[in-house]
């Protein structure tokens, strides 16, 4: 579904990404870990259209997309939950989930979907007419997702959704993570530091260290991969 | 009393105009941080293509009325396409560049468009038609507010009510204040931002058109600097309130409006300007953000 060959991305004279080669396959999860500046928001960025690559290509259900722009690309079905949530913080809930369907135009499918976000997230439901900015971090992460899932991606990109969050909660947010993916049939791309939890939910796994994927396997190989057990799971 | 209100509605009058042209430089600023110093010859360009409109309509015998509308409107249309123009040609381009380049660029393209003005026009003050009929029922009042001033009180306000309406209610609204607040999230949820930029530039330049015919028409004469003058007072407006809130733009404009009002019929016409930049040190001073501004992010 999704394809990252060779993919080069720069901020001015700094490489971030050095060759990255990653496979999504249509239905799956696949987590990318790694630590701090490895290079896997920059991975997601590229993939949005947001820092396009220098050079290689990205592939999406087989058409080129690393020179498209952000909009065309949300519009051919992928959508971010960017690190640090970026709620929209003077737009109420209402609003940012609005927001998130920004680019469809069927009123009632949109109506449908807010009505299922809320299911999923009930607590979302109280605070519709709350600012974005007012909301808990947990609330904040709750309502990223759910205007990701506006669009009706049929590719999630997630970006460190555990991050800064009560195990509680982040358990919460994983159970409806998986959830999406076997009732929605979402392919789900999740970026974490946690690596254990991430390797729980996914079906394969990609590790990235200085730009670079220098490991990718089943979810439970790298689970009991050594080094894996050693640089990420503090085993 | 009587002159006091005299006073406070010159204030009004002004105030509004103030908050007409602040809301352009606002509304850019909430989008793309940048003051667009040209914004002031935008104004300029609306009044100079709609003196010319109203020409050639009179020589055609049309009646006031449809003069003002017409003129107006061939103003709005015209300043638009320029604020569109400029965006694309001055800014644009310099959108990932250091702050600094584009501000440099913005100031050039004011320079550019005085002189253009004046090459194009004359050096001269050109005498502007008084396009607003005056109405009967404004007789009895008409030694402290003129039917051309009630006229730019309820354009100004009927121009502001239905910016608020489109910028609160309609997508596009929606899209601009979700821009203002965080373009990458914006351009992430599928925001086309160069379009909600060029949006901006063309509402921004069509509300200055709008405030250059009503000035214009209220003073009687205009040249190719109006718009430089028009254009620091709207942006001491924009500060005043706090650069990037637009409810601020126009709370700043009146205040403005009245402080120069009241200075020049209290004190002495020499001390208009005096007062306005005062206030604007004073606020910088105090509340550098601006009245209504706060961090950053609280902008449109
Ligand atoms: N805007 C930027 N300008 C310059 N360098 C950047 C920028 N953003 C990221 N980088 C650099 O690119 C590299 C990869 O950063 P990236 O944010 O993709 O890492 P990450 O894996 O997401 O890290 P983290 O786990 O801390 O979020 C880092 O060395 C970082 O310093
Ligand atoms: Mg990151």
């Amino acid at each position: 579904m999704l394809k990252l060959v060779n993919v080069k991305t720069f901020y001015g004279n700094i490489q971030a990404l050095k060759g990255v080669n990653i496979e999504v396959r249509e239905g799956e999860i696949i987590t990318l870990i790694g630590s701090n500046g490895a290079g896997k928001t920059t991975t997601l960025m590229s993939i949005s259209g947001i820092t396009p690559p220098g050079s290689g290509e990205i592939l999406f259900m087989d058409q080129p997309i690393h020179n498209v722009s952000p909009d065309k690309i949300v519009s051919l079905g992928i959508s971010q939950v960017p690190e640090g949530r970026h709620i929209f913080p003077q737009l109420t809930v209402m609003e940012n989930l609005h927001m998130g369907a920004f680019l469809r135009t069927d009123k009632d499918g949109i109506a449908d979907d807010i009505e299922y976000v809320f299911g999923l997230f009930p607590i979302l439901t109280e605070r519709r007419n709350q600012a974005g900015g007012t909301l808990s971090g947990g609330e904040q992460q709750m309502l990223a997702i759910s205007r990701a899932l506006m669009a009706r991606p049929r590719l999630l990109l997630l970006d460190e959704p555990s991050l800064g969050l009560a195990p509680k909660i982040v358990r919460q947010i994983f159970d409806i993570i998986r959830k999406i993916n076997s009732e929605q049939k979402t392919t789900i791309f999740l970026v974490e530091q946690n690596a254990n939890l991430a390797l729980q939910v996914a079906n394969r796994g990609y590790v990235m260290e200085n730009g670079r994927i220098v490991l990718e396997d089943y979810a439970d190989r790298l689970l009991s991969n050594e080094a894996v057990k050693k640089a990420y799971l503090g085993l | 009393m009587e002159y006091f209100i005299q006073l406070f509605l010159g204030g009004l009058t002004r105030g509004s105009i103030y908050a007409l042209i602040a809301l352009g430089y606002t509304m850019v600023y909430g989008i793309i941080e940048l003051i667009n110093f040209a914004h002031g010859e935008i104004y300029t360009i609306g009044a100079f293509t709609a003196l010319i409109t109203a020409s050639v309509l009179t020589l055609y015998g049309f009646n006031e009325i449809s003069i003002l509308i017409l003129a107006s409107l061939v103003a709005v249309i015209y300043s638009s396409a320029y604020g569109f123009t400029i965006e694309k040609i001055a800014y644009k381009p310099l959108r990932h560049a250091p702050r600094l380049s584009p501000l440099i660029s913005a100031i050039g393209m004011s320079v550019f468009l005085q002189n253009y003005v004046l090459l194009a026009q004359t050096s001269d003050f050109l005498p502007f038609p008084g396009l607003v009929p005056e109405f009967q029922f404004m007789k009895k009042y008409e030694h402290i507010f003129s039917s051309t001033e009630l006229m730019i009180f309820l354009t100004t306000s009927v121009v502001m009510i239905i910016l608020t309406l489109v910028i609160k209610f309609t997508k596009i609204g929606k899209a601009m204040r979700a821009t203002a607040q965080d373009r990458k999230m914006a351009m992430l949820v599928g925001v086309d931002v160069n379009r909600i930029v060029s949006i901006t530039f063309i509402i921004g330049s069509a509300l200055a058109a709008i405030g250059g015919v009503l000035i214009a028409s209220h003073i009687g004469q205009i040249n190719f600097y109006i718009g430089f003058i028009a254009g620091i007072k709207a942006f001491t407006a924009a500060v005043l309130g706090g650069i990037g809130s637009i409810p601020g733009a126009v709370l700043g404009g009146f205040i403005l409006g009245w402080t120069e009002s009241f200075a020049t019929g209290y004190v002495s016409s020499d001390y208009e300007d005096v007062f306005a930049f005062a206030l604007l040190v004073l606020i910088l001073i105090f509340r550098p953000a601006g009245i209504l501004g706060k961090s950053k992010a609280q902008k449109v």
